[in-house]
């Protein structure tokens, strides 16, 4: 896609005319980078309104279809003809919704606390002290990123399974109390960057490592631990892989889990209920994009940054 | 390990001795984990991919007769297959995509940020919802994708019951969740310099070679990233296909051939079969997969991954 880079084409083609090899010339005011005409500037946002609608238009689909009458879930109208309020009722009575959101809250919370907690230790380890091992040991942590979950999967149920803990919720969490390869490579990146010599001033007025960590790096790294947090918060969230392996009861089931278990029962067989598929995805999807909006900002540049410092 | 410091000899030693200690502290957790969740794992599946374990308790070791079934699986060569032509169709035109969304938004001002929050929405979207919105909206005779194919007048195919297109719609919905790529890249192409366009322009360079020669070049960095990333995660698809085709009841059987991606089988077999020693089995060979991938990956991209001055 070029459109970018055509919004400042010189007029009349290649412009391979004049001096065009003088370095450092300033170009006439007006042809500089990012001042387009108003044209161009108008194209580029019709085509990015248009391509958002394909971005939105199915969350106002789903939200719509939750309203509707089982006949009328495919009939394409935005608004519903016949409003049927009873679809979210109805979810509410048929499963129990809300333990699986508080099971879904109690898990997410615990996830992300431990990994963040974990995580950043982990991360100050790695990035502050210089100790024999510690590069093998580091290049270790990088390499289980690439390991594929696939792999340690079923050991890890045996495991659980030894410890009375594989029918619970307790696997879903405490493997996080270990930290994660990913944050702590994200956190190192972090505390990596702060200045040596406010832990070297630290270090002369008698502060100890722990204190080093807890007053000093954890606080300057603060958007980094959030960044951390709230991945885990949406990794941890929309999980199904772990609760299909380890949920039996469907009063521990998460709410992914759970949203499975409605598909299950309600998308399939002889009579399908599709609008109460669409209400139970609409619950399940909302506290996200919520809480997203709320903390848009911290994602966006957490994201940012994982991709610039891989 | 070797800073030199000031002060008698002794004192020096016990110091560094205290950091290391104190070094491994700060890392135990990771250690302890490492040991125990993921290095004994790996060689208790290497164990167990050589026995017929069934989780229960029956226990016989069976050479490498597990590795021998891979190969006259038929699910296996069909998962497997299933998954490859899923990555490599995924993967390229998501990079596409989120390339060419990220160039529109670099220049669209204050509205940027907007727009930046509706791309990744669907990233906030819980992957159980996402099959699920694959099933409504793809649906052969009543989904809206067909209903708008039909307004241009394309006959749309049965997106969600005919094998051939199954992977094609997976491959279509997925793309609705490019928006964390976008950012990314976003993030890589505000690094550009500007005197590089401008130096480009000058000699007369056009638009599509200063793409070819400038841009990419710059972003080299973000796109084996995000090439590394997407396609070891879109070998490892999972919950949009289970989510659509596979569970307690199923009634898409006849269609869940095309969606048996290879971590599908995987489950099924160690978890629902409980032939644990053979989904070991599975598992290494996919880590071999990924492995070799990625290996390749790595190697090709040495020749086009441009790194401005140290090589990170």
């Amino acid at each position: 896609m070029i459109r970018d880079d055509r919004a400042h084409d010189a007029p009349g083609g290649g412009g391979r005319r004049g001096a065009a090899r003088v370095r450092g010339r300033r170009r006439p005011p007006g042809r500089r980078r990012g001042a387009q005409g108003p044209v161009r500037r108008t194209l580029r946002i019709v085509a990015l309104t248009a391509v958002s609608v394909v971005f939105v238009y199915p969350f106002l689909w789903l939200i719509s279809a939750s309203f509707k009458p089982s006949a009328d879930v495919f009939d394409n109208a935005l608004i519903p003809h016949t409003w049927q309020l009873g679809n979210y009722a109805e979810i509410w009575t048929a499963v129990p919704l809300l333990s699986w959101i508080w099971n879904s809250v109690t898990v997410t919370l615990a996830a992300a606390v431990t990994v963040t907690i974990s995580s950043a230790l982990v991360a100050f380890g790695f990035a502050y002290f210089r100790f024999p091992g510690r590069n093998l040991l580091f290049g270790l942590v990088v390499g289980t990123m690439m390991l594929p979950a696939a792999v340690t999967m079923v050991p890890q149920y045996l495991i659980w399974n030894q410890l009375h803990l594989a029918s619970s919720q307790v696997p879903l969490w405490a493997p996080n109390l270990f930290g994660s390869a990913f944050y702590i490579f994200l956190l190192r990146q972090f505390f990596l960057g702060l200045p040596r010599e406010v832990f070297e001033a630290a270090r002369v007025d008698g502060a100890g490592y722990w204190r080093l960590f807890w007053r000093i790096a954890a606080p300057l790294c603060r958007p980094a631990l959030v960044v951390t947090f709230m991945f885990e918060v949406q990794a941890s969230w929309t999980d199904l892989v772990r609760p299909l392996i380890y949920l039996r009861d469907p009063a521990l089931f998460t709410v992914p889990r759970g949203l499975k278990a409605v598909l299950d029962q309600f998308g399939d067989g002889g009579e399908m209920r599709w609008e109460i598929v669409a209400a139970a995805s609409v619950v399940v999807t909302l506290p996200m994009i919520i809480a997203f909006f709320v903390c848009q900002r911290q994602f966006t540049q957490g994201i940012a940054t994982t991709g610039s410092k891989g | 390990m070797t800073r030199k410091q000031n002060g008698p000899r002794t004192a020096n030693r016990s110091g560094r001795r205290r950091e290391t200690l104190a070094a491994y502290g700060f890392i135990s957790p990771w250690l302890i984990g490492f040991v125990v969740f993921t290095a004994g794992p790996m060689i208790a599946s290497l164990v167990l991919s050589f026995t017929d374990y069934d989780g229960i308790g029956h226990t016989h070791g069976v050479g490498l007769d597990n590795y021998r079934q891979l190969f006259q699986d038929p699910n296996v060569a069909n998962s497997l297959l299933n998954t490859l032509v899923f990555t490599v169709l995924r993967v390229p035109l998501s990079m596409a995509a989120a390339l060419a969304l990220a160039m529109l938004l670099l220049r669209a001002g204050r509205a940027s940020g907007f727009f930046r929050t509706v791309f990744y929405l669907p990233v906030m979207t819980p992957p159980v919802a996402v099959g699920i919105l694959f099933l409504l909206l793809f649906n052969g005779n009543q989904g809206l994708i067909n209903h708008v194919l039909g307004m241009v007048g394309i006959p749309g195919p049965s997106w969600t019951t005919d094998s051939a297109w199954v992977k094609p719609g997976l491959v279509l919905t997925s793309l609705w969740s490019v928006g964390s790529t976008v950012i990314i890249y976003l993030a890589a192409l505000r690094n550009v310099p500007q005197e590089l366009y401008e130096a480009a322009e000058l000699d007369g360079v056009g638009p599509w070679n200063r793409f070819r020669h400038v841009t990419l070049p710059q972003i080299s960095g973000a796109l084996f990233f995000t090439l590394i990333v997407n396609t070891i995660a879109s070998l490892q698809t999972f919950t949009e296909a289970y989510t659509a085709f596979f569970g307690s009841t199923n009634s898409q059987t006849y269609s869940s051939d095309a969606a048996l991606f290879y971590v599908v089988y995987l489950f099924q077999e160690a978890f629902q079969y409980m032939h644990m020693g053979y989904a070991s089995a599975l598992a290494w060979l996919l880590f071999l997969v990924i492995l070799a991938i990625t290996a390749v990956q790595a190697k090709l991209s040495k020749r086009f991954v441009y790194y401005e001055g140290d090589p990170r």
